[in-house]
């Protein structure tokens, strides 16, 4: 290990450490917001640690991380997002967490968590992939299940529970037999012995689609998307909402590389399964959206169906698919959480606003909240002057210029579709208020509470960001071409 | 500059409206006629600009402006003004300004945010006119939707919620398909020229003995003929202009399907003028398919504002004969179609507004005998059901007639059947008012009759009907270059049944000769 390498390794390294300080100043200072500051620095810190990583780029670190723009990239994407839920979290938590009673751990366990999202990103061997992952999944099985006086989250925890450790296991055996086939463990020597046989063994391939389960099963591409809304419900929402981007975020980001690396796009079978994950995941989480009363598991199936158009992108293969999903990624995490931060500031004490029914009339009670949530659906549904729109655009664009006429087709279909559950919510945001007797016997008149200048600002920063990226993409399209450019690059120039 | 001048007032005056409405309930209202009065001026300000519209056969845009936007991709913030979009835009501020006077009196809820909409929507078709980058033209041709959604959904009638859907879902199928067809255009330029391209003069005839053309054309035609609608493409309309308020409806029939109908003209036909060679006779069947169909569903509807929005399919109808007759007296008369179908229908849609205000209902079975009542409603009422099943003298009758004149020539079998269109229309106009305003009088109230305001506002529509009827020149004349271009462009259909006779007038002598004195 050079001093270059360590440089490249900064981000890593340096969130590590920052976990630790955190970790040890709990012990000594248990005081909510001092952890809350303390963990937003540390993120804020690690991201400032990314342009100095930068200018050590490309550069593989041992065999088993390769710090790249692309990488760095999606660092900072995690990070960015990170940092939102951990402002979003603030109030949410204070509000149902009353007494002294341990509430200072979960901004450890979010450190932590990221920490395993950014070894994902940068992994490029199936031992930090697996390491990273169970990070990830560790941490957020304990955040999932943090508020644990309450029924829901317990059940959720258990459920994500056991389909992490499935896909564990999945992954573990594709592993394997990848190993077996190939003798290597690196995503390129994976991919090399297809290369050099001309054709591709049997085990090799078997091995590479339980490998895909394994990640089917974390990014809840549907037939493997059981658990989403069930987890996504009972989950706190800023953990619903970190799930969504963060976790998700990650493992796409390491999945466009490994199916990059290993060239899977080119082997005929390989292919169509990612397009069977696609139009299914993309019919089933819209379908099943339509009859949806409940907006944690709409946003559940919605994201479902997203990474099925995702996937549409990821298909259209080279520079044009890495560009187009690493857009999309972007969109979607800043989307999502706009879309779970109205949630998370509307939610009281009593629980998680999530019916159709408390949000009834919203936009003549709390204009602001109500515009920033019909922000985020118009944009997950893709309609312009938002940055969801940009983002369906690359997406179409991806799939056009690789001519895969039906599968934008079926991208079409869908987002007609999905425009009538988003417009089914946008249109109960503007209803008639309920009469005041609709409001049960017993409970005074909620009066608005205030939102806490953390979510408020975050929120206004998200709006903002997706306004901005709806008008004026430019920057950030050449930015991520800039860096994804090296991702593909790294193939062609394979040794 | 002024270009994005006529774009901006509107959308800048939006929030302006729906802050407006916390000082007074009419402060919202003024705030918008403000705008658009601006927003009018402005555009008669470039046509009073005579000299431009002399030159016949220019295609060159009277006014351009160009800004970089994302250069990734080849997309700029490019906007040209020629006699076409000039005449809409004027068309679009003069609507937007009987939109909200048509709204008065009915939206008494929520007053700013209304308005707010109004703007935000004409706002986005005033862009739709002006847009020649492909990108550009989308981003305004959805920026209208979703005000557009709001109104119906928030002020709509009975059903509105399930109307307010079915309009989004439609519009929305029709513009993706618009989307895919748009990028694959950029990204065939790019595959010839090595970068993508949205500009419009870049994409002129790429598509040209391409396979992919066909489909391509096919998926904008449809983008634009669900707006328009053409059937099959229609059965969102006869909901949504029922369900709608009075002054979304107006936007509705009057601007919205114009936007349509302005993307066949300058999009469809022009990028793709081999593939609509060949399909220009279905195009024209499916005009013809509009009229008739239209027309006799309107004969059978019982409910006022369902009559109108059938007898818009009928009449948008004519507009796709003309649009594809491939010959400029059939296209001068499409875009006079839209002129004058956009002054009638409005007003039509104005009063079955006012009626169903004083009676509460729309049904024309529960009326009867209304001329005694309030007679001014009733009048005005009789001089728009002429104007719509084409009286000559007035500015539909140019429309229709030069429409069927100039496919004559082209699709004689058609043009005829699409003539007895014209004959239905005078039933069902008839019959409207029949049941309507005269007959036994039910209603033994005396309701108020037409407000000075409203009554106003009809009679200058009515006189821009007799107006335009009379003296069609000036918005021939603005149109004419563009249209003499877009024949040029067009190579003539492969499968004529007709040489074109010698024996027709050219257009020119045509309209010199209506201009005469």
């Amino acid at each position: 290990m050079t001093l270059q390498d360590f440089i490249a390794l900064s981000p890593i390294l340096d969130l590590g450490a920052l976990s630790i300080v955190t970790m040890l100043v709990l012990a000594v200072r248990r005081h909510h917001a001092t952890i809350a500051l303390l963990s937003f620095l540390s993120c804020l810190l690690t991201l400032a640690t990314l342009p100095w990583a930068a200018t050590s780029t490309p550069r593989s670190v041992t065999a088993l991380l390769i710090v790249d723009k692309y990488a760095l990239l999606y660092m900072g994407l995690l990070l960015s997002a990170t940092m939102v839920v951990i402002s979003l979290s603030y109030r949410y938590l204070k509000l149902h967490f009353i007494e002294q009673e341990g509430v200072e751990e979960y901004y450890l366990l979010l450190l932590l968590a990221t920490f395993g999202g950014l070894v994902l990103t940068a992994s490029a061997h199936f031992v930090s992939f697996f390491l990273g992952l169970e990070v990830l999944g560790v941490s957020l099985c304990s955040l999932i299940g943090y508020l644990r006086t309450r029924r829901h989250p317990l059940e959720a925890a258990v459920k994500y529970l056991l389909i992490s450790i499935s896909a564990s296991t999945f992954l573990l055996f594709g592993m394997a037999l990848l190993y077996f086939e190939s003798g290597s463990m690196t995503f390129r020597g994976v991919g090399r012995v297809v290369e050099m046989a001309q054709t591709v063994p049997g085990l090799w391939l078997g091995g590479f689609v339980l490998v895909l389960v394994g990640i089917a099963l974390k990014l809840g591409l549907a037939p493997f998307h059981m658990w989403i809304p069930d987890v996504y419900q009972g989950a706190p929402t800023p953990i619903t909402a970190y799930i969504a981007t963060v976790s998700k975020g990650a493992v796409m980001a390491l999945l466009l590389r490994f199916a990059t690396d290993v060239e899977a796009l080119k082997i005929d079978a390989l292919a169509h399964l990612f397009a069977l994950l696609a139009v299914s995941s993309m019919v089933t989480g819209n379908v099943l959206a339509l009859f949806q009363q409940n907006v944690k598991r709409l946003l559940a199936y919605s994201s479902i169906a997203h990474f099925g158009y995702l996937l549409v992108a990821l298909l259209a293969g080279g520079s044009a698919a890495a560009e187009a999903v690493t857009f999309y990624v972007v969109v979607y995490c800043v989307m999502t959480l706009g879309a779970f931060g109205v949630v998370i500031v509307y939610s009281s004490e009593r629980g998680d606003a999530e019916r159709f029914e408390d949000y009834r009339g919203l936009f003549w009670a709390r204009p602001w909240l109500a515009a920033m949530l019909t922000l985020s659906l118009l944009s997950l549904a893709g309609i312009p002057v938002t940055a969801g729109f940009i983002g369906k655009f690359y997406a179409i664009a991806a799939g056009v210029d690789a001519g895969l006429w039906w599968l934008v087709l079926a991208l079409i279909g869908n987002s007609v579709i999905s425009l009538y559950y988003y417009l089914r919510l946008i249109v109960t945001l503007f209803a008639d208020e309920p009469a005041p007797a609709t409001i049960p016997q017993g409970q005074a008149v909620q009066s608005p509470q205030a939102a806490g200048w953390t979510a408020v600002f975050s929120l206004g920063l998200v709006a903002s960001i997706i306004l901005l990226l709806g008008v004026y993409p430019g920057p950030l399209m050449e930015f991520i071409r800039d860096s994804v450019s090296n991702l593909v690059m790294v193939v062609v120039q394979r040794p | 500059m002024v270009l994005w001048l006529l774009i901006l007032i509107p959308l800048l005056a939006a929030p302006l409206a729906w802050m407006g409405e916390q000082w007074s309930r009419h402060a919202a209202r003024w705030i918008a006629i403000g705008a658009l009065f601006i927003d009018l001026l402005l555009a008669l300000l470039l046509w009073s600009q005579d000299q431009w519209f002399q030159d016949p056969g220019q295609g060159a845009w009277l006014l351009e402006s160009q800004t970089s936007w994302i250069p990734l991709w080849g997309i700029s913030l490019h906007l040209g003004l020629d006699g076409l979009s000039l005449v809409l835009i004027l068309l679009t501020t003069f609507l937007g300004l009987i939109a909200i006077v048509a709204s008065w009196t009915e939206i008494q809820v929520r007053v700013g945010f209304f308005h707010c909409n109004v703007l935000l929507a004409l706002g986005g078709v005033i862009g739709v006119f002006l847009a020649i980058d492909l990108f550009l033209f989308f981003f305004f041709w959805e920026v209208m939707l979703v005000p557009m959604y709001l109104l119906i959904a928030m002020w709509g009638h009975e059903q509105r919620r399930h109307a307010s859907f079915k309009f989004f879902l439609f519009t929305q199928a029709g513009s993706l398909l618009l989307l895919v067809a748009i990028i694959a255009l950029a990204l065939l330029h790019q595959h010839a020229f090595g970068r993508p391209s949205f500009d419009y003069a870049d994409l002129m005839g790429l598509a040209q003995k391409n396979e992919m053309g066909w489909w391509l054309m096919l998926a904008f035609f449809i983008g634009f003929a669900v707006k328009l609608p053409a059937p099959p493409f229609h059965p969102w309309l006869p909901d949504t202009y029922t369900a709608a308020p009075t002054g979304a409806t107006v936007i509705l029939a009057g601007l919205l399907a114009k936007t349509g109908a302005y993307g066949l003209i300058r999009f469809t036909i022009p990028l793709f003028p081999d593939a609509i060679s060949e399909f220009a006779p279905i195009a024209m069947g499916l005009g013809v398919m509009g009229i008739l169909y239209g027309a006799v569903l309107a004969c059978a509807q019982t409910d006022m504002k369902r009559l109108v929005a059938y007898s818009s399919i009928s009449h948008m109808g004519f507009f796709l004969l003309g649009a594809f007759a491939g010959t400029e007296l059939a296209l001068q008369g499409a875009v006079m179609q839209l002129v004058a179908h956009g002054l009638s229908i409005g007003a039509l849609f104005m009063l079955a507004g006012a009626l169903q205000e004083r009676l509460h209902t729309r049904d024309m079975r529960q009326m009867g005998g209304l001329w005694g009542v309030i007679p001014r409603v009733a009048s005005m009422t009789l001089f728009f059901a002429l104007a719509s099943l084409g009286l000559p003298g007035l500015a539909n009758f140019i429309g229709e007639f030069l429409v069927l004149f100039g496919s004559f020539s082209v699709q004689p079998f058609l043009t005829i059947l699409a003539s007895t269109g014209m004959v239905m229309a005078a039933i069902y106009s008839l019959a409207m008012m029949q049941r309507a305003f005269f007959g036994r009088q039910r209603e033994t109230r005396i309701e108020p009759d037409l407000s000075n305001i409203a009554f106003g506002t009809l009679l200058l529509m009515a006189v821009l009907q007799v107006w335009l009827g009379l003296y069609p020149r000036p918005v021939l004349s603005t149109t004419m270059p563009v249209m003499a271009t877009l024949v040029q462009q067009t190579p003539p259909s492969s499968n004529l049944t007709h040489p074109p006779s010698k024996f027709l007038p050219s257009s020119n002598s045509f309209t010199s000769h209506v201009s005469a004195p």
